[in-house]
């Protein structure tokens, strides 16, 4: 008796068991298919602070599309978004902070080679600069990059390997010593010389700024820069101009692996496309990047001031150059810091 | 008996006629269903560890040999992982002294408030660990609550090495904690009883009664509170300035190989981490063993 009532129940454990596995094997062959089973969503895969901006556009351009559209998005760290990417995050559409990680996703196969000719400037909708933000009244009396070098003076600005953010920061640090007969390596080793904290991410970079109260003055983007300023807690902080800065150009690119397998390409297409529209491009300004479409520019001098900016392309020979000049393993940047903290 | 034991063609050898050997393994053992439950552990174990180990261990050898020991071997790496290592065992020598108290005070004394100090122990387990990094970091950093108590005698907490070291004294506590408690709940009052008839004072019961049998207990949370230690991200790049060669935690040169999309590298620096992680977790094992055994004889 007591033998049969252990069988029994040993069968129940075992079906149990093997009702579980089928069930989860099911609902992985369902994950595999949820791709085309709602082929009216589309995945848009960005970097941090473009939060805002792609919650209002979503919304624009749900009212563009015939059809009814839901538009998700993921945001994280640049370069770990393209790391997410190319191991298999089914994104449609990337929109990231450097040319440089879009070409990795190019790289592995996932975008074609030629993605950034697809669409006008270089497939950039909006770009954005690097300023100083600095404490209310500019006590230390900040100017130009030549001030950040002072003794004294705290800069502080992200790593540059972690963050696509510090890597505009360093090019446009490099771009004004160059441009102003300065040797250039001796001027970047005298303003990381000046950095206490070297964080992760812009972000976190402006958390040690505003809220942890180190250093002098924040490298920022400007769009990041004039959100902080909106923020009503932000008012002890103001931002500076220099001469001269760089054109951060944030690229956008449909994924064709992703959209190809999904059948969503002419949805991508037209999101991406939507972007460089006159009321697209205003969402853009309001959100405090700078409009690549002049009409639109037009109407917000006032919160764009005029600024000579350096260009990756013409003045540091591309993305790939520039990484591998400064960025890769073993590179400038590295070296400095051997140099620096050894 | 012995005419039996010549095996003749196709007989089972040994098997007397109308007798079953008795089937142990179901009988004996009290608890039923081993052979499926086993099966779902070894299936469950090489899904979750052995496999994602196995493909880590897979992942370095791309450049061959010399590729994983040029990256081990750069001296920004080893001091990332000296700091982490050194800080990690001060954070858990500390845990154990601190969580030991801790427990002592939670299972022996009662007080009002008793529930609410047991809950928040286990606080640092829940808490996402970038939250505490992010808290740790407006406490601890100059213009914080404690760290401007510091900041005058001219020590600087957050983004140092020693911030490091608090938010892994943080994420450390609970396993020194918990690992005790139940073992100090369960001690015999009549054994410090019959320590104190026999004239031993209270230190003396304590130091050789009660923290030898606590022995196996400390040292299994001591472990695991360096594993987690070791291996603790989220709380850490808030804290630490991340400076190289300074500030720099393993984890963070992991993550920053991988921004370089060199997944060998990271892979490579990840088992030599794990290697002496494991390495470290053995000797505590054998000291473990060791005590046990002590305590036995």
């Amino acid at each position: 008796m007591t033998r049969s009532v252990a069988l029994s129940r040993r069968w129940l454990l075992k079906g149990a068991a093997a009702a579980g596995l089928t069930g989860s094997a099911l609902s992985l062959a369902a994950c595999g298919q949820s791709g085309e089973a709602s082929a009216k969503t589309l995945l848009n895969v960005s970097y941090d602070p473009t939060r805002e901006l792609y919650v209002a556009y979503n919304k624009l351009f749900a009212t563009k599309v015939k059809t009814p559209v839901t538009v998700n998005q993921s945001h994280g760290g640049s370069g770990k978004q393209t790391t997410a990417v190319i191991e298999g995050l089914d994104a449609d559409i990337v929109s990231l902070a450097l040319a440089h990680d879009i070409d990795a996703i190019a790289a592995k196969g996932l975008i074609s080679a030629d993605w950034a000719k697809r669409l006008p400037h270089n497939s950039t909708p909006y770009y954005s600069t690097i300023v100083f933000l600095v404490r209310k009244g500019n006590p230390k009396a900040i100017k130009d990059w030549g001030d950040l070098i002072k003794p004294g003076i705290g800069v502080i600005t992200p790593n540059p390997k972690t963050s696509g953010g510090a890597r505009w920061n360093y090019l446009a640090a490099y771009g004004w010593a160059k441009t102003n007969g300065q040797d250039p390596a001796a001027y970047i080793e005298a303003l990381y010389r000046n950095v206490p904290v070297l964080d992760t991410g812009a972000r976190g970079s402006t958390t040690t700024f505003v809220q942890r109260g180190q250093g002098d003055v924040l490298l920022a983007w400007e769009n990041e820069a004039l959100l902080a300023l909106k923020d009503s807690e932000a008012k002890d902080f103001e931002i500076v101009y220099p001469s001269l800065s760089i054109r951060a150009e944030p690229p956008v690119a449909v994924v064709d692996k992703t959209v190809d397998k999904k059948g969503t390409r002419a949805l991508a297409e037209a999101y991406v496309k939507g972007l460089f529209d006159d009321d697209a491009q205003k969402l853009v300004a309001e959100n405090f990047y700078r409009p690549v479409s002049e009409a639109v520019a037009a109407q917000f001098t006032q919160t764009f001031p005029q600024l000579r900016l350096l260009s990756v392309d013409s003045d540091f020979g591309g993305w790939k150059k520039a990484h591998a000049d400064f960025f890769a393993a073993g590179a400038a940047f590295d070296a400095l810091q051997v140099k620096l903290n050894k | 008996m012995t005419i039996n034991a010549t095996p003749t063609p196709g007989a089972v050898p040994l098997a007397t006629e109308g007798y079953k050997p008795p089937k142990a393994t179901h009988k004996a053992r009290v608890l039923p269903g081993f052979s499926l439950s086993l099966g779902i552990t070894l299936t469950y174990l090489s899904l979750i560890v052995v496999l994602p180990l196995a493909a880590l261990l897979a992942r370095p050898w791309e450049h061959g040999l010399d590729g994983v020991w040029q990256t081990i071997s750069d001296p920004r790496v080893l001091a990332s992982l000296r700091l982490t290592f050194t800080t990690s065992l001060l954070a858990a020598l500390v845990n154990l002294f601190a969580g030991l108290i801790v427990a002592w005070v939670l299972t022996r004394y009662e007080f009002p408030g008793k529930g609410l100090v047991d809950a928040l122990v286990d606080l640092p387990f829940a808490l996402p660990t970038a939250v505490a990094g992010v808290s740790l970091c407006s406490m601890y950093a100059a213009n914080g609550w404690v760290g401007s108590l510091f900041a005058p005698l001219g020590i600087k907490i957050a983004y140092t090495p020693l911030g490091i070291f608090v938010a892994l004294v943080f994420v450390g506590l609970p396993f020194i904690v918990r690992s005790v408690q139940p073992v100090l709940a369960e001690f015999d009052a009549e054994v410090e009883e019959a320590a104190a008839t026999l004239g031993a004072t209270p230190l003396q019961t304590t130091l050789r009664v009660i923290v030898p049998s606590l022995a196996p207990a400390l040292l299994t949370g001591f472990s695991l509170a360096f594993a987690r230690a070791v291996g603790e991200y989220g709380s850490v790049i808030f804290i630490a300035g991340n400076m190289p060669f300074v500030s720099e935690i393993t984890p963070l040169l992991i993550v920053i190989k991988l921004e370089e999309f060199d997944y060998a590298g990271a892979a490579a620096i990840a088992v030599a981490m794990l290697s002496l992680a494991f390495l470290s977790l053995l000797l505590v094992n054998a000291l473990q063993l060791l005590l046990s055994r002590r305590g036995r004889a």
